[in-house]
């Protein structure tokens, strides 16, 4: 019996490899003791990770991230690892996160320098530029062409700063309206009521989608502000950053990515069948090319 | 909880990617707050008091009307109305100037909400008013016609001047109401304070909403405490002597 | 300019859901609301000093911010405290409870100062304790003045429960702008759910009219 016992462990090590060697550390010795990967998602962020319609949460981001619990019950050699799923909020991930409630949050944060103070980002995974979603018909092509007129942010995001912050954007003067969410935000545009929303290209890209005339709409204007999406962790954990960077990488390599993009960019997604269709644009390419977790 | 990192600077901190500091967009909310709640009162009073007024003269047609204000107005929620005025009636008026109202009207948000939250108050201060004028005893009114006065003249100068009076403490919590009902004008995107509030908790400083919230209460309680202590003030200057205010009761 | 009122009855049920969450959520702050504002009433009546102050500075706080303010902060306070994301729909069942409970407390207050100073005399003198004349003498009795204005209040709560549209919630309102911003039917939205409030609040408040007549000649 007790050979049997000698025997499997070294298989097991032999198994694992080298890596094994080393004292598991931070969030991967919590998983290991607790036999539970809690993960943190969104319930509204489409495609990134939302829920289908079964209130299962799929998207880009999950399954990305699912590689890297793939990986983690591998690295454990815990095929049954619980993976908790927490819904969080733009408002409580970072929170949550900090305080030890969700392992990894899988949504469409921004890597930003600000959050790199509280939290870790693996490498990107997305890049999302800010443009504006026009009326086809309304002839606005670039910055100037918004001068005088009103364009609509939605409270509690950002987005009202960025054409402020654009240096074209410096000798022009908009008028800033506001609604409640998205959705609204766009209808403020359907109805006229502004002239121009500025978001994340990918939103801009699913409202239209989700749109009754799509055609009616257009993506226009230069990227005011370029921002690479990460898996949210906490600080200081070498071991979970490495162990996410390496499933990432591999999945960029083996060009396997392109396929998850293709999901749920440019095909039918849960739960209405529409296409964002949204292509791959270059600086996500070059992200994937020569990953990173820089931040802006 | 125990993670919570508090900062309470961050008000004296600067927006990223901008000049500006957070407490000075805390400062412009208030002042969209102060200046939405006081237009809206000042439409309030001269409204309501005449809808109010009517509601107690002999026309059985113009008490009707004047009721039918006031049920209308006070039985559709405020941020219903709101909706009301700023999506729906640009979208039924003649296309010129629907298109005027969504895209050239100067500050469409802040004029909607002013004379929405003024339209709503306006019912309220009419009831109170009308229950003042309810309240004094026909005798001053028939005092006032047996001295030739004429029914306009009676209430010019006898009754309004005493109904005023007496609704002064009612008046106070709707005049504090005023204030906190202007919050609701953040749905058309009004950027008064609890719109500040929320823009600053959402993706500028999630970290601090607790922070954020607390000096928001604080300003409110500020406010409301003003507004009653100014109330108290006037109440003590327009004392009738030998009437006790708020006699109605 | 067409209108499409049939996007109307084709989102009925939504509306429906929405609508349902608007009444239970309007039940259960009205239910709690008493029960808690009866409760602060007797604190603040009551001739402990640190209550008395305590149930005071409850009132007064609530009483004195927005309503929206209170919707925010248990929207956002809540899953920071407990960690779980209730959602909406749920922190809004607490958010109303805890302040209506401030205004449900002063009607209950106004009631057991409207019992004669005779009354509850008489029943300490017959030996009840405190509680029990509470129980059985003054409460009671005080309920009974106040259910018009309980009932009025009930009203505005229920008006005051499409606030919740601004975090999100699926109330009446919620449902419909979130119908109206999908299909682009504000107008036809947003006038249906003006009327359907105007009707209910306008008919409930005929009724207590004709409660407070009727409870009036009783007395």
């Amino acid at each position: 019996m007790r050979k049997i016992l000698i025997l499997s462990a070294a298989l097991a090590t032999a198994y694992m490899g080298s890596v094994q060697a080393e004292e598991l550390t931070g969030t991967l010795q919590k998983v290991n003791e607790s036999g539970i990967i809690t993960i943190g998602h969104r319930e509204s962020s489409i495609p990134f990770s939302y829920l289908d319609d079964k209130q299962k949460p799929v998207g880009y981001a999950m399954d990305l991230c699912n590689q890297v619990v793939a990986a983690v019950k591998k690295k454990l050699n815990k095929p049954s690892l619980v993976v908790k799923l927490v819904p969080v909020t733009s408002q409580t991930r970072t929170a949550l996160m900090v305080n030890g409630t969700v392992d990894l949050e899988c949504g469409s944060t921004t890597n930003s320098k600000e959050r790199q103070k509280q939290v870790a980002f693996s490498d990107s995974y997305f890049v999302t530029s800010v443009r504006m979603l026009v009326r086809a018909d309304s002839g606005i092509k670039s910055l100037d062409d918004l001068n005088g007129k009103p364009v609509v942010t939605t409270t509690g995001t950002t987005s009202d700063r960025y054409i402020k912050q654009n240096e074209q954007g410096h000798s022009i003067d908009v008028k800033n309206v506001y609604a409640k969410d998205h959705a609204e935000s766009f209808l403020m545009v359907e109805t006229g009521r502004a002239a121009a929303f500025v978001m994340d290209d990918v939103l801009l890209a699913s409202l239209i989608a989700n749109n009754k005339n799509p055609k009616d709409f257009a993506i226009v204007g230069p990227a005011l502000s370029v921002e690479p999406y990460g898996i949210m962790m906490r600080k200081d954990d070498p071991q979970l950053k490495r162990l996410a960077d390496e499933t990432l990488s591999t999945l960029y390599k083996s060009g396997e990515v392109n396929k998850i993009y293709d999901k749920w960019f440019m095909k039918p997604i849960p739960p209405k069948n529409i296409t964002i269709n949204l292509p791959m644009s270059e600086k996500l390419k070059e992200a994937i090319k020569n990953p990173n977790d820089v931040g802006i | 909880m125990g993670h919570y990192q508090w900062n309470w600077a961050i008000v004296f901190e600067q927006v990223a990617g901008t000049k500006e500091y957070y407490y000075q967009w805390l400062i412009t909310g208030l002042g969209w707050t102060v200046a939405t709640a006081l237009c809206a009162w000042v439409l309030a009073l001269v409204l309501g008091s005449l809808v109010g007024t009517l509601r107690t003269v002999p026309n059985k047609w113009l008490a009707s009307l004047a009721t039918c204000y006031v049920e209308l107005f006070r039985n559709i929620p405020l941020i219903v109305q709101l909706f009301l005025w700023f999506y729906v009636l640009p979208e039924v008026l003649p296309k010129s100037a629907g298109f005027w109202m969504k895209q050239d009207m100067p500050m469409p948000e802040f004029i909607t909400a002013a004379i929405g939250l003024g339209l709503f108050t306006s019912a309220r201060v009419a009831e109170q008013v009308r229950t003042g004028i309810m309240a004094l005893s026909s005798g001053q009114k028939n005092a006032g016609l047996a001295l030739g006065f004429t029914l306009p003249q009676a209430y010019r100068y006898v009754i309004l001047p005493m109904a005023f009076r007496i609704v002064i403490p009612p008046m106070t919590s709707e005049f504090m109401n005023v204030f906190k009902n202007s919050a609701v004008a953040l749905a058309i995107g009004v950027t008064e304070l609890t719109f500040q509030m929320r823009q600053i908790t959402g993706e500028y400083a999630p970290g601090n909403p607790i922070e954020v919230m607390t000096i928001v209460s604080v300003i409110y309680l500020i406010l409301a405490f003003s507004v009653n202590r100014l109330m108290a003030l006037i109440e003590r200057r327009t004392q009738v002597p030998g009437y006790i205010s708020g006699g109605g009761k | 300019m067409d209108f499409d009122f049939a996007a109307v009855r084709n989102s009925a049920d939504y509306l429906w859901q929405g609508f349902q969450y608007s009444l239970s959520l309007t039940a259960f702050a009205t239910c709690f609301g008493i029960l808690f504002g009866t409760l602060l009433a007797m604190a603040r009546l009551s001739s402990i000093k640190s209550l008395n102050w305590a149930a005071s500075a409850y009132v007064n706080l609530f009483r004195s911010i927005p309503l929206l303010l209170v919707i925010f902060w248990f929207y956002i306070l809540v899953p920071l405290m407990t960690g779980v994301q209730v959602g909406a729909e749920k922190s809004a069942y607490l958010t109303f409870a805890i302040f209506e409970a401030a205004y449900f407390c002063e009607i209950m207050r106004a009631g057991i100062q409207s019992i004669s100073k005779g009354q509850v005399a008489a029943g300490y003198a017959m030996g009840f304790t405190y509680g029990q004349n509470m129980r059985y003498v003054i409460l009671p009795q005080a309920f009974r003045n106040v259910v018009p204005l309980l009932l009025t209040q009930t009203i505005i709560l229920f008006q005051d429960t499409s606030l919740v549209y601004v975090v999100g919630a699926t109330d009446l309102l919620g449902a419909a702008s979130k119908v109206a911003n999908r299909d682009n039917t504000p107008i036809e939205m947003y006038v249906s759910v003006a009327i359907i409030y105007l009707v209910i609040s306008f008919t409930l408040s005929r009724l207590v009219k004709q409660l407070h007549a009727k409870i009036a000649v009783i007395r």
